[in-house]
């Protein structure tokens, strides 16, 4: 049996992973930005780069086993506190937290109804999927991401979804930090503010791209 | 003063237990709420019933043993405070307080108020002491330690072992508790000898009593009456990493 403190752990790291990843796929992403032209060239040349290069297939297979082992860890770890925690007839307990670290779980779902969402309109089209071809022959996968935000429903959706899992986010790298032994007051501090930088940037980021799109094109 | 109380009544573990009304009237408003408390069981005692249960021992806010949740905080509502050191001055006329025990997964009820906390003794037995004979004081400068190491251990051992972190953790969790053991002697020179056992013989204890995860929502730092800092839950994680990494074979 895994202690409480390594179950965290396992927490943590694929934690840790998936923001990396997240990282390098919101920098990816920015090329969306661009003007519709260069954007569908260089942002198809792009994807067909990231699907044919062993080593990222390497690490997407990283980052599959991540999101399952960090969700199935989750679970574990809510039944857990479920059981150990109690309610009481009066509860003013919240007064002491913030909501957000209280509800990871429900955050965690709403993401992981997201990814669901978000693999089946992006990553199956473009694996199983027929997609259509852009004018270099590649796989127009700006043509799939263009036509899936001219819905608005869609883009609520990632929207609500980005809010998630900022707060997520801001609450899950501050925790963390804690996870990894970081005790000194000052780097903690540190660690805070970049936490909630980088989620803050990362998240709005993404939020912007389905907006940018949908009253762009 | 004139107070509505509606306290958590359980006869035993077994037994289901309910909130009763109790009024009391005339109060000093400089009376410790254990004092009231006191009072209200003269009068049930005088009245022939069963007076309520909890537990207190020092009055002064260091055993820890006064714990109950008053109107859904631990200790009540004031910060860094125990309920043997809250007076009633800080609530008002006519208000009604309700009172429950602190609860938890890892804390049965054992009759109205009191609470079995008897699981934070066995986390303390499996690792919260150094095993040299101590002997006499020995002489201040013979271990030499710097004022501010010594100030940091201490900081962690103002913890008085109430539970009110285990009460107020939304899991349930022990890891203010256990971490403030952990932090302090793993700072002094005699603790720092055995702090790879240490931390991990007392995880395995603070686990095998059922104790939840910490998730680090803070509350614990929040409600906790001496101010013990969260960051001796980052310590805990810092020593049980290090005491995995380099842990000897026995
Ligand atoms: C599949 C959906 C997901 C679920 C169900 C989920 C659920 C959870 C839960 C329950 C926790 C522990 C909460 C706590 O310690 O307070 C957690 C922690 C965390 N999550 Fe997620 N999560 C999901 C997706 C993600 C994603 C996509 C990322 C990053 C991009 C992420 C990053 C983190 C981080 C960094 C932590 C902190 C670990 C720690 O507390 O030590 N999670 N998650
Ligand atoms: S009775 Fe000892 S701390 Fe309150």
């Amino acid at each position: 049996m895994l202690t409480t403190l390594s179950r965290k752990m396992i927490m943590a790291l694929t934690g840790a992973f998936l923001c990396l990843f997240l990282t390098i796929h919101f920098l990816g992403n920015l090329q969306l930005f661009m003007a519709p032209e260069n954007a569908r060239i260089q942002f198809n040349a792009y994807s067909h780069f990231l699907s044919n290069n062993p080593l990222i297939k390497l690490v997407s297979y990283v980052l599959y086993l991540s999101i399952i082992v960090h969700l199935i860890d989750s679970i574990l770890i809510t039944i857990k506190n479920k059981k150990a925690g109690t309610t009481y007839q009066q509860d003013r307990r919240k007064r002491a937290s913030k909501w957000y670290s209280r509800n990871m779980g429900i955050l965690g779902t709403i993401i992981l109804i997201f990814l669901v969402i978000h693999f089946k309109n992006f990553w199956y089209v473009y694996k199983f999927g027929h997609a259509p071809l852009d004018s270099n022959g590649q796989k127009d996968l700006y043509e799939i991401v263009v036509t899936t935000f001219q819905e608005w429903w869609y883009v609520v959706i990632y929207v609500i979804s980005m809010i998630a899992l900022c707060y997520h986010l801001i609450h899950g790298i501050y925790s963390a930090a804690r996870t990894f032994g970081l005790y000194h007051p000052k780097y903690v501090r540190w660690v805070k503010y970049i936490g909630i930088t980088f989620s803050v940037v990362v998240c709005t980021g993404f939020a912007l791209m389905p907006i940018y799109i949908f009253f762009t094109s | 003063m004139k107070l509505t109380l509606k306290i958590w009544r359980q006869k035993s573990q077994q037994q289901a237990g309910e909130l009763k009304t109790y009024t009391l009237n005339d109060l000093n408003s400089h009376m410790s709420f254990l004092e009231m408390l006191d009072i209200l069981n003269e009068q049930l005692l005088l009245a022939n019933e069963d007076p309520v249960t909890f537990d207190h021992d020092c009055r002064e806010g260091i055993c820890g043993q006064c714990g109950m949740m008053i109107n859904g905080i631990a200790h009540g509502p004031l910060k860094n405070t125990t309920t043997c050191q809250l007076h009633i001055r800080s609530f008002s006329d006519n208000d009604t307080i309700i009172i429950e025990p602190f609860r938890a997964g890892a804390f049965p009820i054992r009759k109205d108020l009191s609470v079995d906390r008897s699981a934070l003794d066995r986390v303390i037995s499996s690792g919260g002491y150094i095993s040299t004979n101590t002997g006499q004081a020995p002489d201040a400068h013979a271990i030499p330690i710097t004022h501010q190491t010594t100030e940091a251990a201490f900081d962690a051992a103002a913890c008085i072992g109430c539970g009110a972190c285990v009460a107020t953790c939304k899991n349930g969790s022990a890891a203010l508790f256990t971490s403030a053991k952990v932090g302090h002697l793993s700072l002094l020179p005699q603790g720092k000898e055995e702090r790879a056992e240490r931390v991990i013989n007392m995880v395995n204890a603070m686990d095998e009593e059922g104790f939840g995860h910490c998730t680090n929502t803070e509350a614990c730092e929040v409600e906790c009456p001496q101010g013990i800092s969260v960051l001796q839950i980052a310590r805990m994680n810092y020593e049980f990493i290090r005491a995995k990494i380099f842990e000897k074979e026995k």
